[in-house]
């Protein structure tokens, strides 16, 4: 078990030693976005901003110019909100490569409720033009995506959460989801195997032919434990863990849908703009089938354990398991 | 002091950089003439007797775009004729300064209030490549420190040491809906930027000697600098001088030739 954000800081902090070209700069919450780590290891290199994230991006701008790899941190609300239009004109308009890094993301922040919970963050990243968007879901596919943004030459969006969750991926994978033989348990699943994942491109789990189930974040975790269940049931679904939202993996989706025809997209994020209907987009356009896009449903959260945020909105894995056999 | 030959020659240079910019707003009959006429000293000052090969300018203030471009025709950056397609279809001078159109633009502005964060980055980055000779230019507009952004950077600048950055605040006294003080109080500049911890000079902004003299003990500033520079809007021009109404509007023909002639 590892939140994303914990992934990051201690990623950030190894990379920081290959490549002294990495700044990190966070507005007063290193200890929660974990850059302390980075802190603690090259001082002269991190620089807190205070609690000033408008003037924390346009600083992370100006470190590109002088030939710095700025990972600019700090709540996904304050990111992509306070700062918004700060990163579109000062980062993404002129291409500059900064890594802009929303921990915090989504109602699983939990407690803090709806003023700290992003759930408008992956569409407001996703529509800035040369904006990368990417979202990974446990320790390994983190520990790549922050290792991909340092050596991505442009803006990147990583969109990270706060609670500890199951570990997919990688040797100290914890949810195994086997098939109804061999084969159907994909290579990735297996233990010991160090997945490759790749910019751009899904990972797909299972072939079922059932369903496929769109996942982006936390919301991969219950996807396969509905896949899990399902099977038992012999309702054979195949999960599409979405690390990368923009650019999507416009060839992986269009393939589900021709595959299995019936597409449910789930996301701790509003219905509108995010995962679903990026999915939606690429469907529509060329190959239309029903969709149900799972997430927020145009409002706001509020405060509660992270979980059972989740399951009061209607997007754990028994969720997923009734949309798939209704 | 400068010499005197040196002084003619900002005077003569300046005057070609006025020309210029009327010709980059009449024949796009759109721009911003009040404020790229009252900070075109201090450009033509910073580009013909300061900036080093590093050194880098963040026109803040980047609606005053055609002063830049100006200064960068006037320095044989980019060809004179180039001039007429300033907020033309495709041209490399957007209507406000892209570093992604034109290499020649050290940062991309226009959206105001940002530019000494990015100017703070940039100084930043030059201290952990232990650069101490380069500095970073900055022009604010004096209705733009509404911002509050601005104020965040301000105090980083400080926080940071960043005595790198020799800012100026074209002080115009005016900006679209009228004065400064009608608009949005932000007296006393000097004092507001001294209790922020920056090194403050109030200057004449169209007085050689006194720009040039100003960037001199910036340089050797331990704080951040932020020069006030008392400036005229549509400095130049007679017709144009103060009058808020020449913010951001293009001359006709006739205004254009009258105001070609004061400069000739």
């Amino acid at each position: 078990m590892k939140a994303t954000r914990e992934a990051y800081g201690e990623e950030l902090a190894k990379l920081g030693k290959k490549n002294k070209n990495i700044v990190v700069l966070d507005a007063d919450l290193a200890g929660a976005t974990m850059t302390k780590h980075f802190k603690k290891e090259y001082p002269k290199r991190f620089f807190d901003m205070g609690i000033a994230e408008q003037d924390m991006m346009g600083t992370a701008a100006g470190l590109v110019i002088s030939g710095k790899v700025p990972f600019a941190s700090t709540f996904a609300i304050f990111a992509c909100g306070r700062a918004y239009e700060q990163v579109r004109n000062a980062i993404a308009y002129p291409k500059l490569n900064v890594k802009v890094v929303g921990t915090h993301a989504g109602l699983t922040v939990g407690e803090d409720g709806a003023s700290h919970q992003a759930i408008e963050d992956i569409s407001l990243m996703r529509t800035m033009p040369n904006m990368v968007v990417l979202s990974p879901c446990d320790e390994e596919e983190t520990k790549w995506a922050v290792d991909f943004a340092s050596k991505y030459e442009g803006p990147v969006y990583l969109r990270l959460t706060r609670p500890k969750v199951e570990n997919i991926y990688g040797e100290n994978a914890e949810i195994i989801v086997n098939g109804f033989d061999e084969k159907e348990t994909t290579k990735i699943q297996k233990r010991n195997i160090k997945p490759k994942f790749e910019f751009g491109k899904a990972v797909i789990h299972g072939s079922g032919k059932d369903a496929t189930i769109i996942a982006t974040g936390v919301e991969v975790q219950e996807a396969l434990k509905a896949r899990e269940s399902l099977l038992k049931e012999g309702i054979n679904v195949r999960v599409l863990d979405i690390h990368t939202i923009k650019p999507i993996d416009e060839e992986a989706i269009i393939k589900c849908a021709k595959e299995t025809n019936k597409i449910i997209t789930i996301e701790d994020h509003s219905v509108i703009g995010g995962l679903g209907s990026a999915v939606c987009e690429v469907l529509s356009e060329n190959y239309p089938v029903k969709v149900t896009r799972m997430g927020v449903k145009d409002k706001f959260g509020g405060s509660g354990k992270w979980h059972e945020l989740l399951e009061k909105e209607g997007l754990v894995a028994e969720d997923i398991i009734k949309v798939v056999k209704g | 002091m400068l010499s005197q030959e040196i002084i003619i020659n900002l005077t003569k240079t300046s005057k070609e950089v006025r020309k210029d910019i009327l010709i980059q707003i009449y024949e796009a009959q759109s721009g911003h003439p009040g404020g790229a006429l009252s900070c075109a000293d201090i450009l033509t000052t910073i580009y013909f007797n300061h900036k080093n090969e590093n050194d880098k300018v963040v026109l803040s203030k980047g609606h005053a775009s055609a002063a830049l471009y100006a200064v960068l025709a006037e320095k044989g950056e980019i060809p004179k004729e180039e001039l007429k397609t300033f907020r033309k279809y495709n041209t490399r001078l957007q209507g406000h300064p892209s570093s992604r159109k034109l290499d020649k633009v050290d940062v991309s502005s226009g959206s105001l209030g940002q530019g000494l964060s990015i100017a703070n980055g940039i100084a930043m980055g030059y201290k952990l490549n232990k650069d101490k000779d380069s500095k970073i230019y900055v022009i604010l507009g004096d209705g733009e420190i509404a911002e509050g952004q601005v104020w965040e950077a301000a105090m980083t600048s400080a926080h940071y040491k960043l005595n790198n950055v020799i800012a100026f605040l074209d002080n115009n006294g005016l900006q679209i809906d009228g004065t400064n003080d009608e608009v949005m109080k932000s007296k006393p500049l000097d004092k507001k930027f001294k209790a922020f911890g920056w090194n403050v000079q109030v200057i004449d902004g169209h007085d050689f000697n006194q720009i040039n003299e100003a960037i001199e003990k910036a340089k050797k500033s331990k704080k951040p600098n932020m020069i006030i520079a008392k400036t005229v809007k549509g400095k130049g021009v007679s017709f144009m001088e103060n009058q808020v109404s020449w913010h951001g509007k293009a001359p006709n023909e006739e205004q254009y030739e009258n105001a070609m002639k004061e400069l000739a």
